[in-house]
């Protein structure tokens, strides 16, 4: 028994190996550093990594930085760039999510119609909450409770209609769901043409410089999805497989699939509500990930969040400094510069094969 | 004991019975080849006695009922190899060798050795040694079948049930798969089931034969039983000749129905 064992190949799972956890953490702390010392004033990157081991408590360093610009580092800075980073990851791993559960490369968090509802939510709350400031704090919640409604129907009308290809029957209900939403969200718009430019810009996404609330807000969201979706990776390498085969692998395949999406709609909706539908993320990321990596979803879901939570913490510099002090929309720079980017990895691995 | 047991299994899907009152004893280490033609239930029928699809009547996995058996519990006695099963291109032959241990594992849990061991194994047994590190989207048609009975020997269920496992496969490897099968039948005690269109090699590789037509068996017994011109010319609107060779008969299509 023993000898045969012996004789017998290893059997390798490449879940994430050593060099790349290590890339993508590098890649990730990169973007971070970049993260908090660019912006429009200059704190300079020696002293913003002095600051930052002070306050990570490492004995006999103590903040170059004066009490503005420590002010400036810590309560703006370092909260928006965290906020990218937990946006970032989460977009990216819901998608590589939707990608396995729906065994559809196109999938992306959206897809069930998160991101439709979301933008009912919001633009109602703009044309007909009142302008004030807690009109503005609303705004949050009526997405995220826009962009949860919207998949909750779209999952019961997928649910009553479709019975053996239950996951193309989701697609469709999502695509229904989000139509629907859609014209209604453009029929609000036009009858409040007022808050047009408002609604536009919120959906085409930025990250609000509002320091800590909002990642103290988002951050269990993700955590607990993140959480969910990566004790799951195993079984979402299993569900690629199809329903049927998943199943007949002993698999409880709808109750799998429920909780997967649920745990990546209800981060989607949080993620949204705080930044608005950031476009592209969710979809570029787990693709350029498994083309460099060609991994299974075990490695590539968490993967994905940390190399999506790096990919816009860069595209928010971007966006913050392109135009600067104006702010480009976050989700016109991850498409702007995304794009290009993912053509020229697909180039390179076609040069490759 | 059976490892199957089947008693007035009706199956209905969209409100029409594909599969009607179909009963049936098959013993352990059987080889049994589901003939008929398109639309006559064998796909239904395979689902549904692999739990695939819900029906009426009863149907035992080794003397246990499978509506009490829990999915995983199921999923150890018995594999399904579909059709046209999903091969992801990125997965690597190991990796999905080794989902066929899904059964033996809670939905958090990750493998042990057991389960690296048992896809080993079944890897050495389909000499795939050597393709274990390369992506399903590299492989040929002929491997990747070899792929997918591996990852249904990895589930080490003692009932295999196969859709048409040689659609895609030329002549050669159509022979190949069989073989293979055939040995593995006898290696592992495996009970086989099998969807097959070609009905010469479903005589010379089965020991019974079960006809359906319009989900109801109409002929079962050995193969030169069943497989007769008047009975294939009855349920299949074919025009054939059966012709008796040493190692069992033959089905040849015939251009003109015989004087």
């Amino acid at each position: 028994m023993e000898a045969a064992a012996a004789q017998a190949p290893a059997v390798r799972v490449r879940g994430v190996t050593p060099g790349w956890a290590l890339a993508a953490v590098a890649f990730l702390l990169l973007a971070l550093v970049v993260g908090v010392a660019v912006g429009p004033v200059d704190l300079g990157v020696g002293d913003v990594l002095q600051s930052i081991a002070a306050k990570l408590g490492v004995p006999g360093v103590h903040s170059p930085l004066s009490p503005t610009a420590e002010a400036i580092l810590w309560d703006l800075r370092v909260p928006r760039v965290v906020l990218a980073a937990l946006v970032g990851g989460m977009l990216a791993t819901a998608g590589a999510t939707y990608q396995g559960v729906f065994h559809n490369p196109l999938a992306d968090p959206y897809l069930l119609g998160v991101a439709a509802g979301a933008g009912l939510g919001a633009t109602l709350s703009i044309a007909y909450l009142p302008h004030t400031l807690s009109g503005h704090e609303l705004l949050p919640l009526a997405a995220f409770v826009g962009g949860s409604v919207a998949v909750v129907i779209a999952y019961s009308i997928g649910r009553a209609a479709g019975r053996e290809r239950d996951s193309a029957t989701l697609v469709l209900a999502g695509v229904t769901v989000a139509s629907f939403f859609t014209a209604l969200q453009t029929f609000v718009q036009q009858r409040n043409t007022d808050t047009l430019q408002e609604v536009t810009s919120w959906i085409l996404g930025s990250l609000p410089n509002t320091g800590w609330s909002d990642v103290r807000t988002l951050a269990p969201y993700v955590l607990v999805a993140t959480a969910v979706i990566v004790a799951l990776r195993r079984v979402v390498d299993v569900l690629s497989l199809g329903d049927l085969e998943a199943e007949s692998l002993g698999i409880h395949v709808r109750r799998v699939r429920l909780a997967l999406v649920v745990a990546a709609t209800v981060g989607t909706a949080a993620a949204v509500a705080v930044s608005g539908l950031i476009a592209f993320v969710g979809i570029i990321v787990p693709h350029a990930v498994r083309l460099v990596v060609g991994t299974s979803y075990r490695g590539l879901l968490p993967l994905s969040f940390v190399v999506g939570a790096g990919f816009l913490v860069l595209c928010d510099v971007i966006a913050r400094t392109a135009l600067s002090p104006a702010e480009v929309p976050i989700g016109v720079v991850t498409a702007l510069f995304g794009a290009p980017a993912f053509a020229l990895v697909l180039r390179a691995r076609g040069s490759r094969a | 004991m059976s490892a199957i047991s089947l008693e007035r299994v009706t199956v209905t899907l969209g409100g029409r019975e594909v599969v009607r009152e179909v009963t049936a004893e098959i013993e352990t280490g059987d080889w049994v080849a589901l003939i008929g033609p398109n639309g006559a239930g064998k796909t239904s029928l395979l689902r549904a006695v692999a739990g695939l699809l819900p029906c009426d009547g009863s149907v035992s996995l080794e003397g246990a009922s499978l509506a009490e058996l829990g999915r995983r519990e199921r999923a150890q006695r018995l594999a399904l190899v579909p059709q046209e099963p999903r091969t992801p291109p990125w997965l690597t032959v190991a990796e999905y060798v080794l989902m066929g241990r899904t059964p033996y594992l809670r939905p958090l849990a990750r493998e042990g050795d057991a389960d690296h061991d048992a896809a080993a194994r079944a890897l050495s047994r389909l000499d795939l040694d050597e393709l274990a590190e390369r992506t399903l989207g590299t492989l040929s048609g002929g491997e990747r079948q070899r792929v997918v009975v591996a990852r249904a020997l990895a589930q080490e269920a003692s009932i295999v049930l196969l859709d048409e496992p040689t659609a895609s496969l030329d002549i050669g490897h159509q022979q190949q798969a069989l073989d293979l099968l055939d040995a593995l039948r006898e290696t592992e005690g495996l009970t086989l089931v099998a969807a097959m269109h070609d009905l010469t090699l479903a005589a010379q590789y089965a020991d019974r034969v079960l006809l359906l037509d319009q989900g109801r068996v109409v002929a079962d017994g050995a193969p030169a039983e069943v497989l007769t011109e008047e009975a294939l010319a009855q349920h299949y609107g074919a025009r054939v000749r059966v012709v008796t060779l040493d190692d069992g008969v033959a089905v040849l299509p015939a251009r003109r129905a015989s004087v």
